[in-house]
């Protein structure tokens, strides 16, 4: 059952490939053939629906038989959380596709989508048994609710992301074409941490340092080259690259040089994929992608990611805050405790509260609201993948 | 101050920008012919921009301002934000004070951390402050908007200056088609299909749906305002109630600051087995995964509280499994299973030895929770116990102390009377050694066997009479929002002037739904229109 449901996620994520590679088919070949522009869009955006639905069938197919296998419902660590959160995305993605039919879409939501489900991938796959903190059946309520108003968000930051690839005045170097290519470039990072971690991973890649903590040694081992090694160790793995340079002592923590290192690996290499596109291509990377967003209309793009955020709003108000408090309230007593990852719910919620009145009652439309939209996500991120990693609390359980 | 004259006649109070009677733009709104209408609140004037006089009019303007409401969730957040860089002081791993541990663990940003006070950052008075100005903004931001909006809405007029309607951002104009009126009963009825409400005035029409979805932001502030109320009120003595209790396996002990008793009927904890897991996850040797914690409790009630200095009379009123996310509830009582130590202390095994000889001359037991005075050996031996320390430790200046009153790590004063040595000679007993008092040679000494030990459950106590209100201001809020985002208030106007027909729409969100909607009652009547969506990248409301 475990190979199954294992099988199953590997289709799924083939398909979403396959899905993304068919959207950008749609928007970009569209002089190809002999057909119309418009029908060539039409035909491979139905394609690429179609093997997008296919891999949340798959999915399905994968959360069903992990429940099985497990005895539990798969989002208890951080793989099975991310890779719910993958298919929370590609769920809101279908339901915008059947509201708006606009093909470009795919091309950019599946991406992150895709995203998500291999830096899933990154975390460690076995299923644990469940500790006694997360035996409730809020468990499930509380985390799909919470994702799936993510997955909203997720859509809401790709249409924002795309309204400024159509819209960002691309003919000089201005504010706006910078921190959108810093945007992309964080994008690219994302991509690094997953290349270089898999990578990595698959050669078996291992350097093991002796750190000395207060009195006694503790081992410290490393699965990526060390860039910045612990403060004081000793390298014992032989033939292995030597650490550039030693962590600085303010940062806490037996493994607070390892995250540092796999930091500095992923802003590595998205800058030099960065730097390698922008080699090749001779432009920016918005610019590079500009064509692909250019017959749509900003200003159903901006309506659409708007629309996202509308649709998820509730849902994560209802996921993130409230079932987490009834829920916190039955496991621990209280229904709030300023723990950092409830806080970091509250921020985001208040992020997107800020960004509904701006756009609301402050007529923010445009490109400052596609700017918000794309924001929220970050927070968004910050607070699933950041504050479980880096700061600790009650939620660090992966 | 002066009201706002209208061209039909009618004097509209100061900040109307869409005349009341006929809704012709007005004021401000004239000036730019060819800009969609500002529709937000219909165009009424809210209390707010009528009166700017007192000190409460200030005031009122202060708090009915979005602008300052978003700054303040803006300031919130940022500090919020902040408050997660280094723990708060309640969530410090180890036991040191406040003042010590942030510079000592993050140098000197710790320092400044600590002396911002950004270390109980959540219950500092300005951030408290903050968020009930979030709540004042809340109640006043809505009532500014609410009764004009509601007003407007309700006495809504069927037909309007042309001005209103080619200003929408939805709008068409086309020649009058032959057979008009019977056109628009055949639009009237497709409407209604779509379930619109029509409103007609001779060849003026009105459709509209969902207007409810209008009241969905006022509905979540309330049910916010009611969510913060429910915080508040644990303020209130008696509505909240957060202690902790520790109880030994048997043991019955009185719940804090209440008036009832719990007994802990043994306090397990399992582990997964083997054949539990369902894949290896690389455990090492020795490495065990709970499975649960789990206290049988029974809770009593003191029947003689209230009644000074009598005996406690017990009652039992409750029995539960105590589990993680499984509380026992007793009215409004609540007790969580919070902390465990396993295999803790709970008896001293001792045996009395000649130190010389090695002879054993008696065993006894001392229990860590309820030493005796004295314990007799034999007819003419007796150890007593001078001094008892339950978790000892040497102070710096190297006294003797008790860290807490939990046999943690106990240490004894005792005094051995024997026939050799009637006056007694005193000793140290610690954790499995002893040691004579300085300056005495002892002739007895002391064997340790194996101490008796004892399951210990950490039981949270908890009363929080607020929760129903907050999980129904949390339920008001989810309502608000349902209304509010997944609805749309849609309003379609049809008009004839002369020879040209009207046509405009209006939506709260959702433009997208509302032109396909419009474009298909049309095309269904068989009069296609090339509906314009207007200014677009400009203000809507």
């Amino acid at each position: 059952m475990i190979a199954v449901s294992g099988n199953l996620l590997l289709m799924a994520f083939i398909s979403y490939v396959l899905s993304s590679i068919a959207f950008v088919l749609a928007v970009t070949g569209k002089r190809w053939s002999d057909r119309s522009p418009e029908q060539h869009t039409n035909r491979w955006g139905w394609i690429g629906f179609s093997i997008a639905v296919i891999g949340f069938l798959f999915q399905t197919g994968f959360i069903i038989t992990r429940w099985i296998a497990g005895g539990h419902f798969p989002t208890s660590n951080m793989f099975e959380f991310m890779a719910f959160l993958a298919y929370s995305i590609i769920l809101a993605f279908i339901v915008i596709f059947l509201v708006y039919r606009i093909t470009v879409i795919g091309a950019f939501v599946m991406p992150v989508g895709i995203i998500m489900l291999a830096y899933a991938s990154v975390f460690p796959r076995e299923i644990q048994p469940l500790i006694p903190a997360l035996q409730s059946y809020w468990l499930k309520i509380h985390v799909t609710t919470a994702a799936l108003g993510e997955g909203a968000f997720a859509v809401g930051f790709a249409a924002g992301l795309m309204y400024l690839v159509r819209t960002v005045d691309q003919e000089k170097s201005t504010a706006s074409t910078k921190w959108l290519e810093a945007t992309l470039c964080m994008v690219l990072m994302l991509i690094g941490f997953i290349g270089t971690t898999t990578w990595f991973s698959s050669m078996g890649y291992q350097a093991t340092f002796q750190v000395p903590v207060g009195t006694v040694t503790t081992e410290v081992v490393y699965t990526m080259p060390a860039i910045a090694g612990p403060q004081d160790a000793t390298l014992v793995t032989e033939g292995v690259m030597k650490p550039w340079f030693e962590t600085p002592s303010w940062m806490q923590g037996l493994n607070a040089a390892r995250k540092l290192n796999t930091l500095i690996w992923s802003v590595l290499s998205g800058l030099v994929l960065y730097a390698i596109i922008r080699l090749i291509a001779r432009r920016r990377l918005a610019q590079l992608i500009r064509p692909m967003v250019r017959d749509i209309e900003p200003e159903t793009i901006d309506e659409i990611s708007y629309r996202a955020i509308a649709i998820g709003f509730p849902i994560f108000t209802l996921g993130a805050l409230i079932f987490a408090m009834i829920w916190a309230a039955e496991a621990w007593g209280r229904f709030w405790g300023w723990d950092p990852k409830e806080v970091w719910a509250l921020i985001t919620w208040l992020f997107y509260a800020a960004y509904l009145h701006l756009r609301l009652s402050k007529g923010w439309l445009g490109e400052k609201s596609a700017w918000l939209a794309v924001i929220g996500f970050i927070v968004v991120m910050i607070t699933l993948v950041f504050v479980n990693l880096v700061i600790v609390g009650l939620h660090s359980y992966a | 101050m002066e009201d706002i004259k209208c061209q039909c006649g009618h004097a509209n109070p100061v900040g109307t920008y869409i005349c009341e009677a006929c809704g012709n733009p007005i004021g401000e709104a004239v000036k730019d012919k060819d800009t969609v209408l500002d529709m937000r609140y219909e165009g009424a004037a809210r209390r707010s921009q009528t009166y700017n006089k007192t000190i409460i009019d200030k005031i009122w303007n202060f708090f009915s301002s979005v602008k300052i409401a978003v700054y303040m969730i803006v300031i919130v957040l940022l500090a919020s934000i902040i408050g997660t860089v280094f723990p708060q002081e309640m969530y410090i791993p180890v036991p040191k004070p406040a003042n010590i541990y942030y510079s000592e663990t993050y140098g000197t940003l710790g320092e400044l951390y600590y002396l911002l006070g950004f270390h109980n950052m959540y219950t500092s008075w300005w951030y408290v402050s903050l968020l009930l100005m979030i709540g004042i903004s809340l109640i006043v931001c809505s009532i500014d908007r609410i009764v004009p909006l509601y007003k407007a809405l309700n006495k809504q007029r069927v037909r309007h200056n042309p001005n209103f309607l080619v200003r929408q951002k939805l709008t068409a104009q086309i020649e009058k088609p032959a057979q008009w009126n019977q056109t628009l009963d055949e639009i009237e009825e497709q409407l209604k299909k779509r379930r619109y409400s029509i409103k007609r005035e001779g060849d003026a029409l009105l459709a509209e749906k969902a207007r409810f979805s209008r009241w969905g932001p006022y509905v979540n502030h309330v049910g916010l305002i009611v969510f913060l109320l429910g915080v508040l009120l644990r303020l209130v003595p008696g509505f909240y109630l957060d202690q902790y209790v520790w109880v030994r396996d048997g043991e019955t002990k009185k719940v804090p600051d209440t008036h009832y008793y719990v007994k802990n009927d043994g306090f397990i904890i399992e582990y997964y087995a083997d054949h539990e897991f369902p894949q290896d996850i690389g455990l090492g040797e020795g490495d065990k995964v709970v499975k649960t914690y789990k206290t049988h409790a029974v809770l009593y009630e003191n029947l003689n509280h209230g009644l000074a200095g009598a005996e406690p009379k017990l009652e039992k009123v409750t029995e539960h499994e105590i589990l993680v996310n499984h509380p026992l509830k007793y009215e409004d009582l609540q007790l969580f299973q919070a902390g465990q130590k396993p295999n803790a202390l709970s008896a001293l095994n001792m045996t009395l030895l000649n130190e010389k000889t090695g002879e054993e001359i008696g065993k006894f037991k001392i229990d860590l929770y309820n030493p005796l005075p004295e314990y007799p050996i034999t007819a003419d031996t007796k150890v007593q116990i001078l001094e008892y320390f339950p978790d000892f430790e040497f102070t710096e200046d190297k006294k003797p102390i008790t860290k807490s009153t939990n046999p943690d790590n106990p240490a004894f004063i005792v005094n051995t009377i024997t026939p050799d040595n009637p006056g007694g000679e005193k000793s140290w007993i610690f954790l499995g050694s002893y040691l004579p008092a300085a300056g005495v040679d002892n002739l007895y000494g002391f064997k340790f066997s194996m101490p008796d030990l004892t399951n210990i459950t950490g039981l949270m106590v908890r009363k929080d009479k607020s929760l129903p209100l907050i999980y129904f201001g949390c339920f008001v809020t989810m309502i608000g929002l349902i209304m509010g985002f997944y609805w749309q208030h849609r309003r379609i106007w049809i008009q004839t002037e002369g020879n040209i027909v009207y046509l405009a729409g209006h939506t709260n969100k959702n433009w997208f739904s509302l032109k396909n909607e419009l474009k298909a009652v049309m095309d269904k009547v068989k009069v296609p229109v090339l509906l314009e969506e207007k200014g677009k990248g400009g203000k809507a409301s």
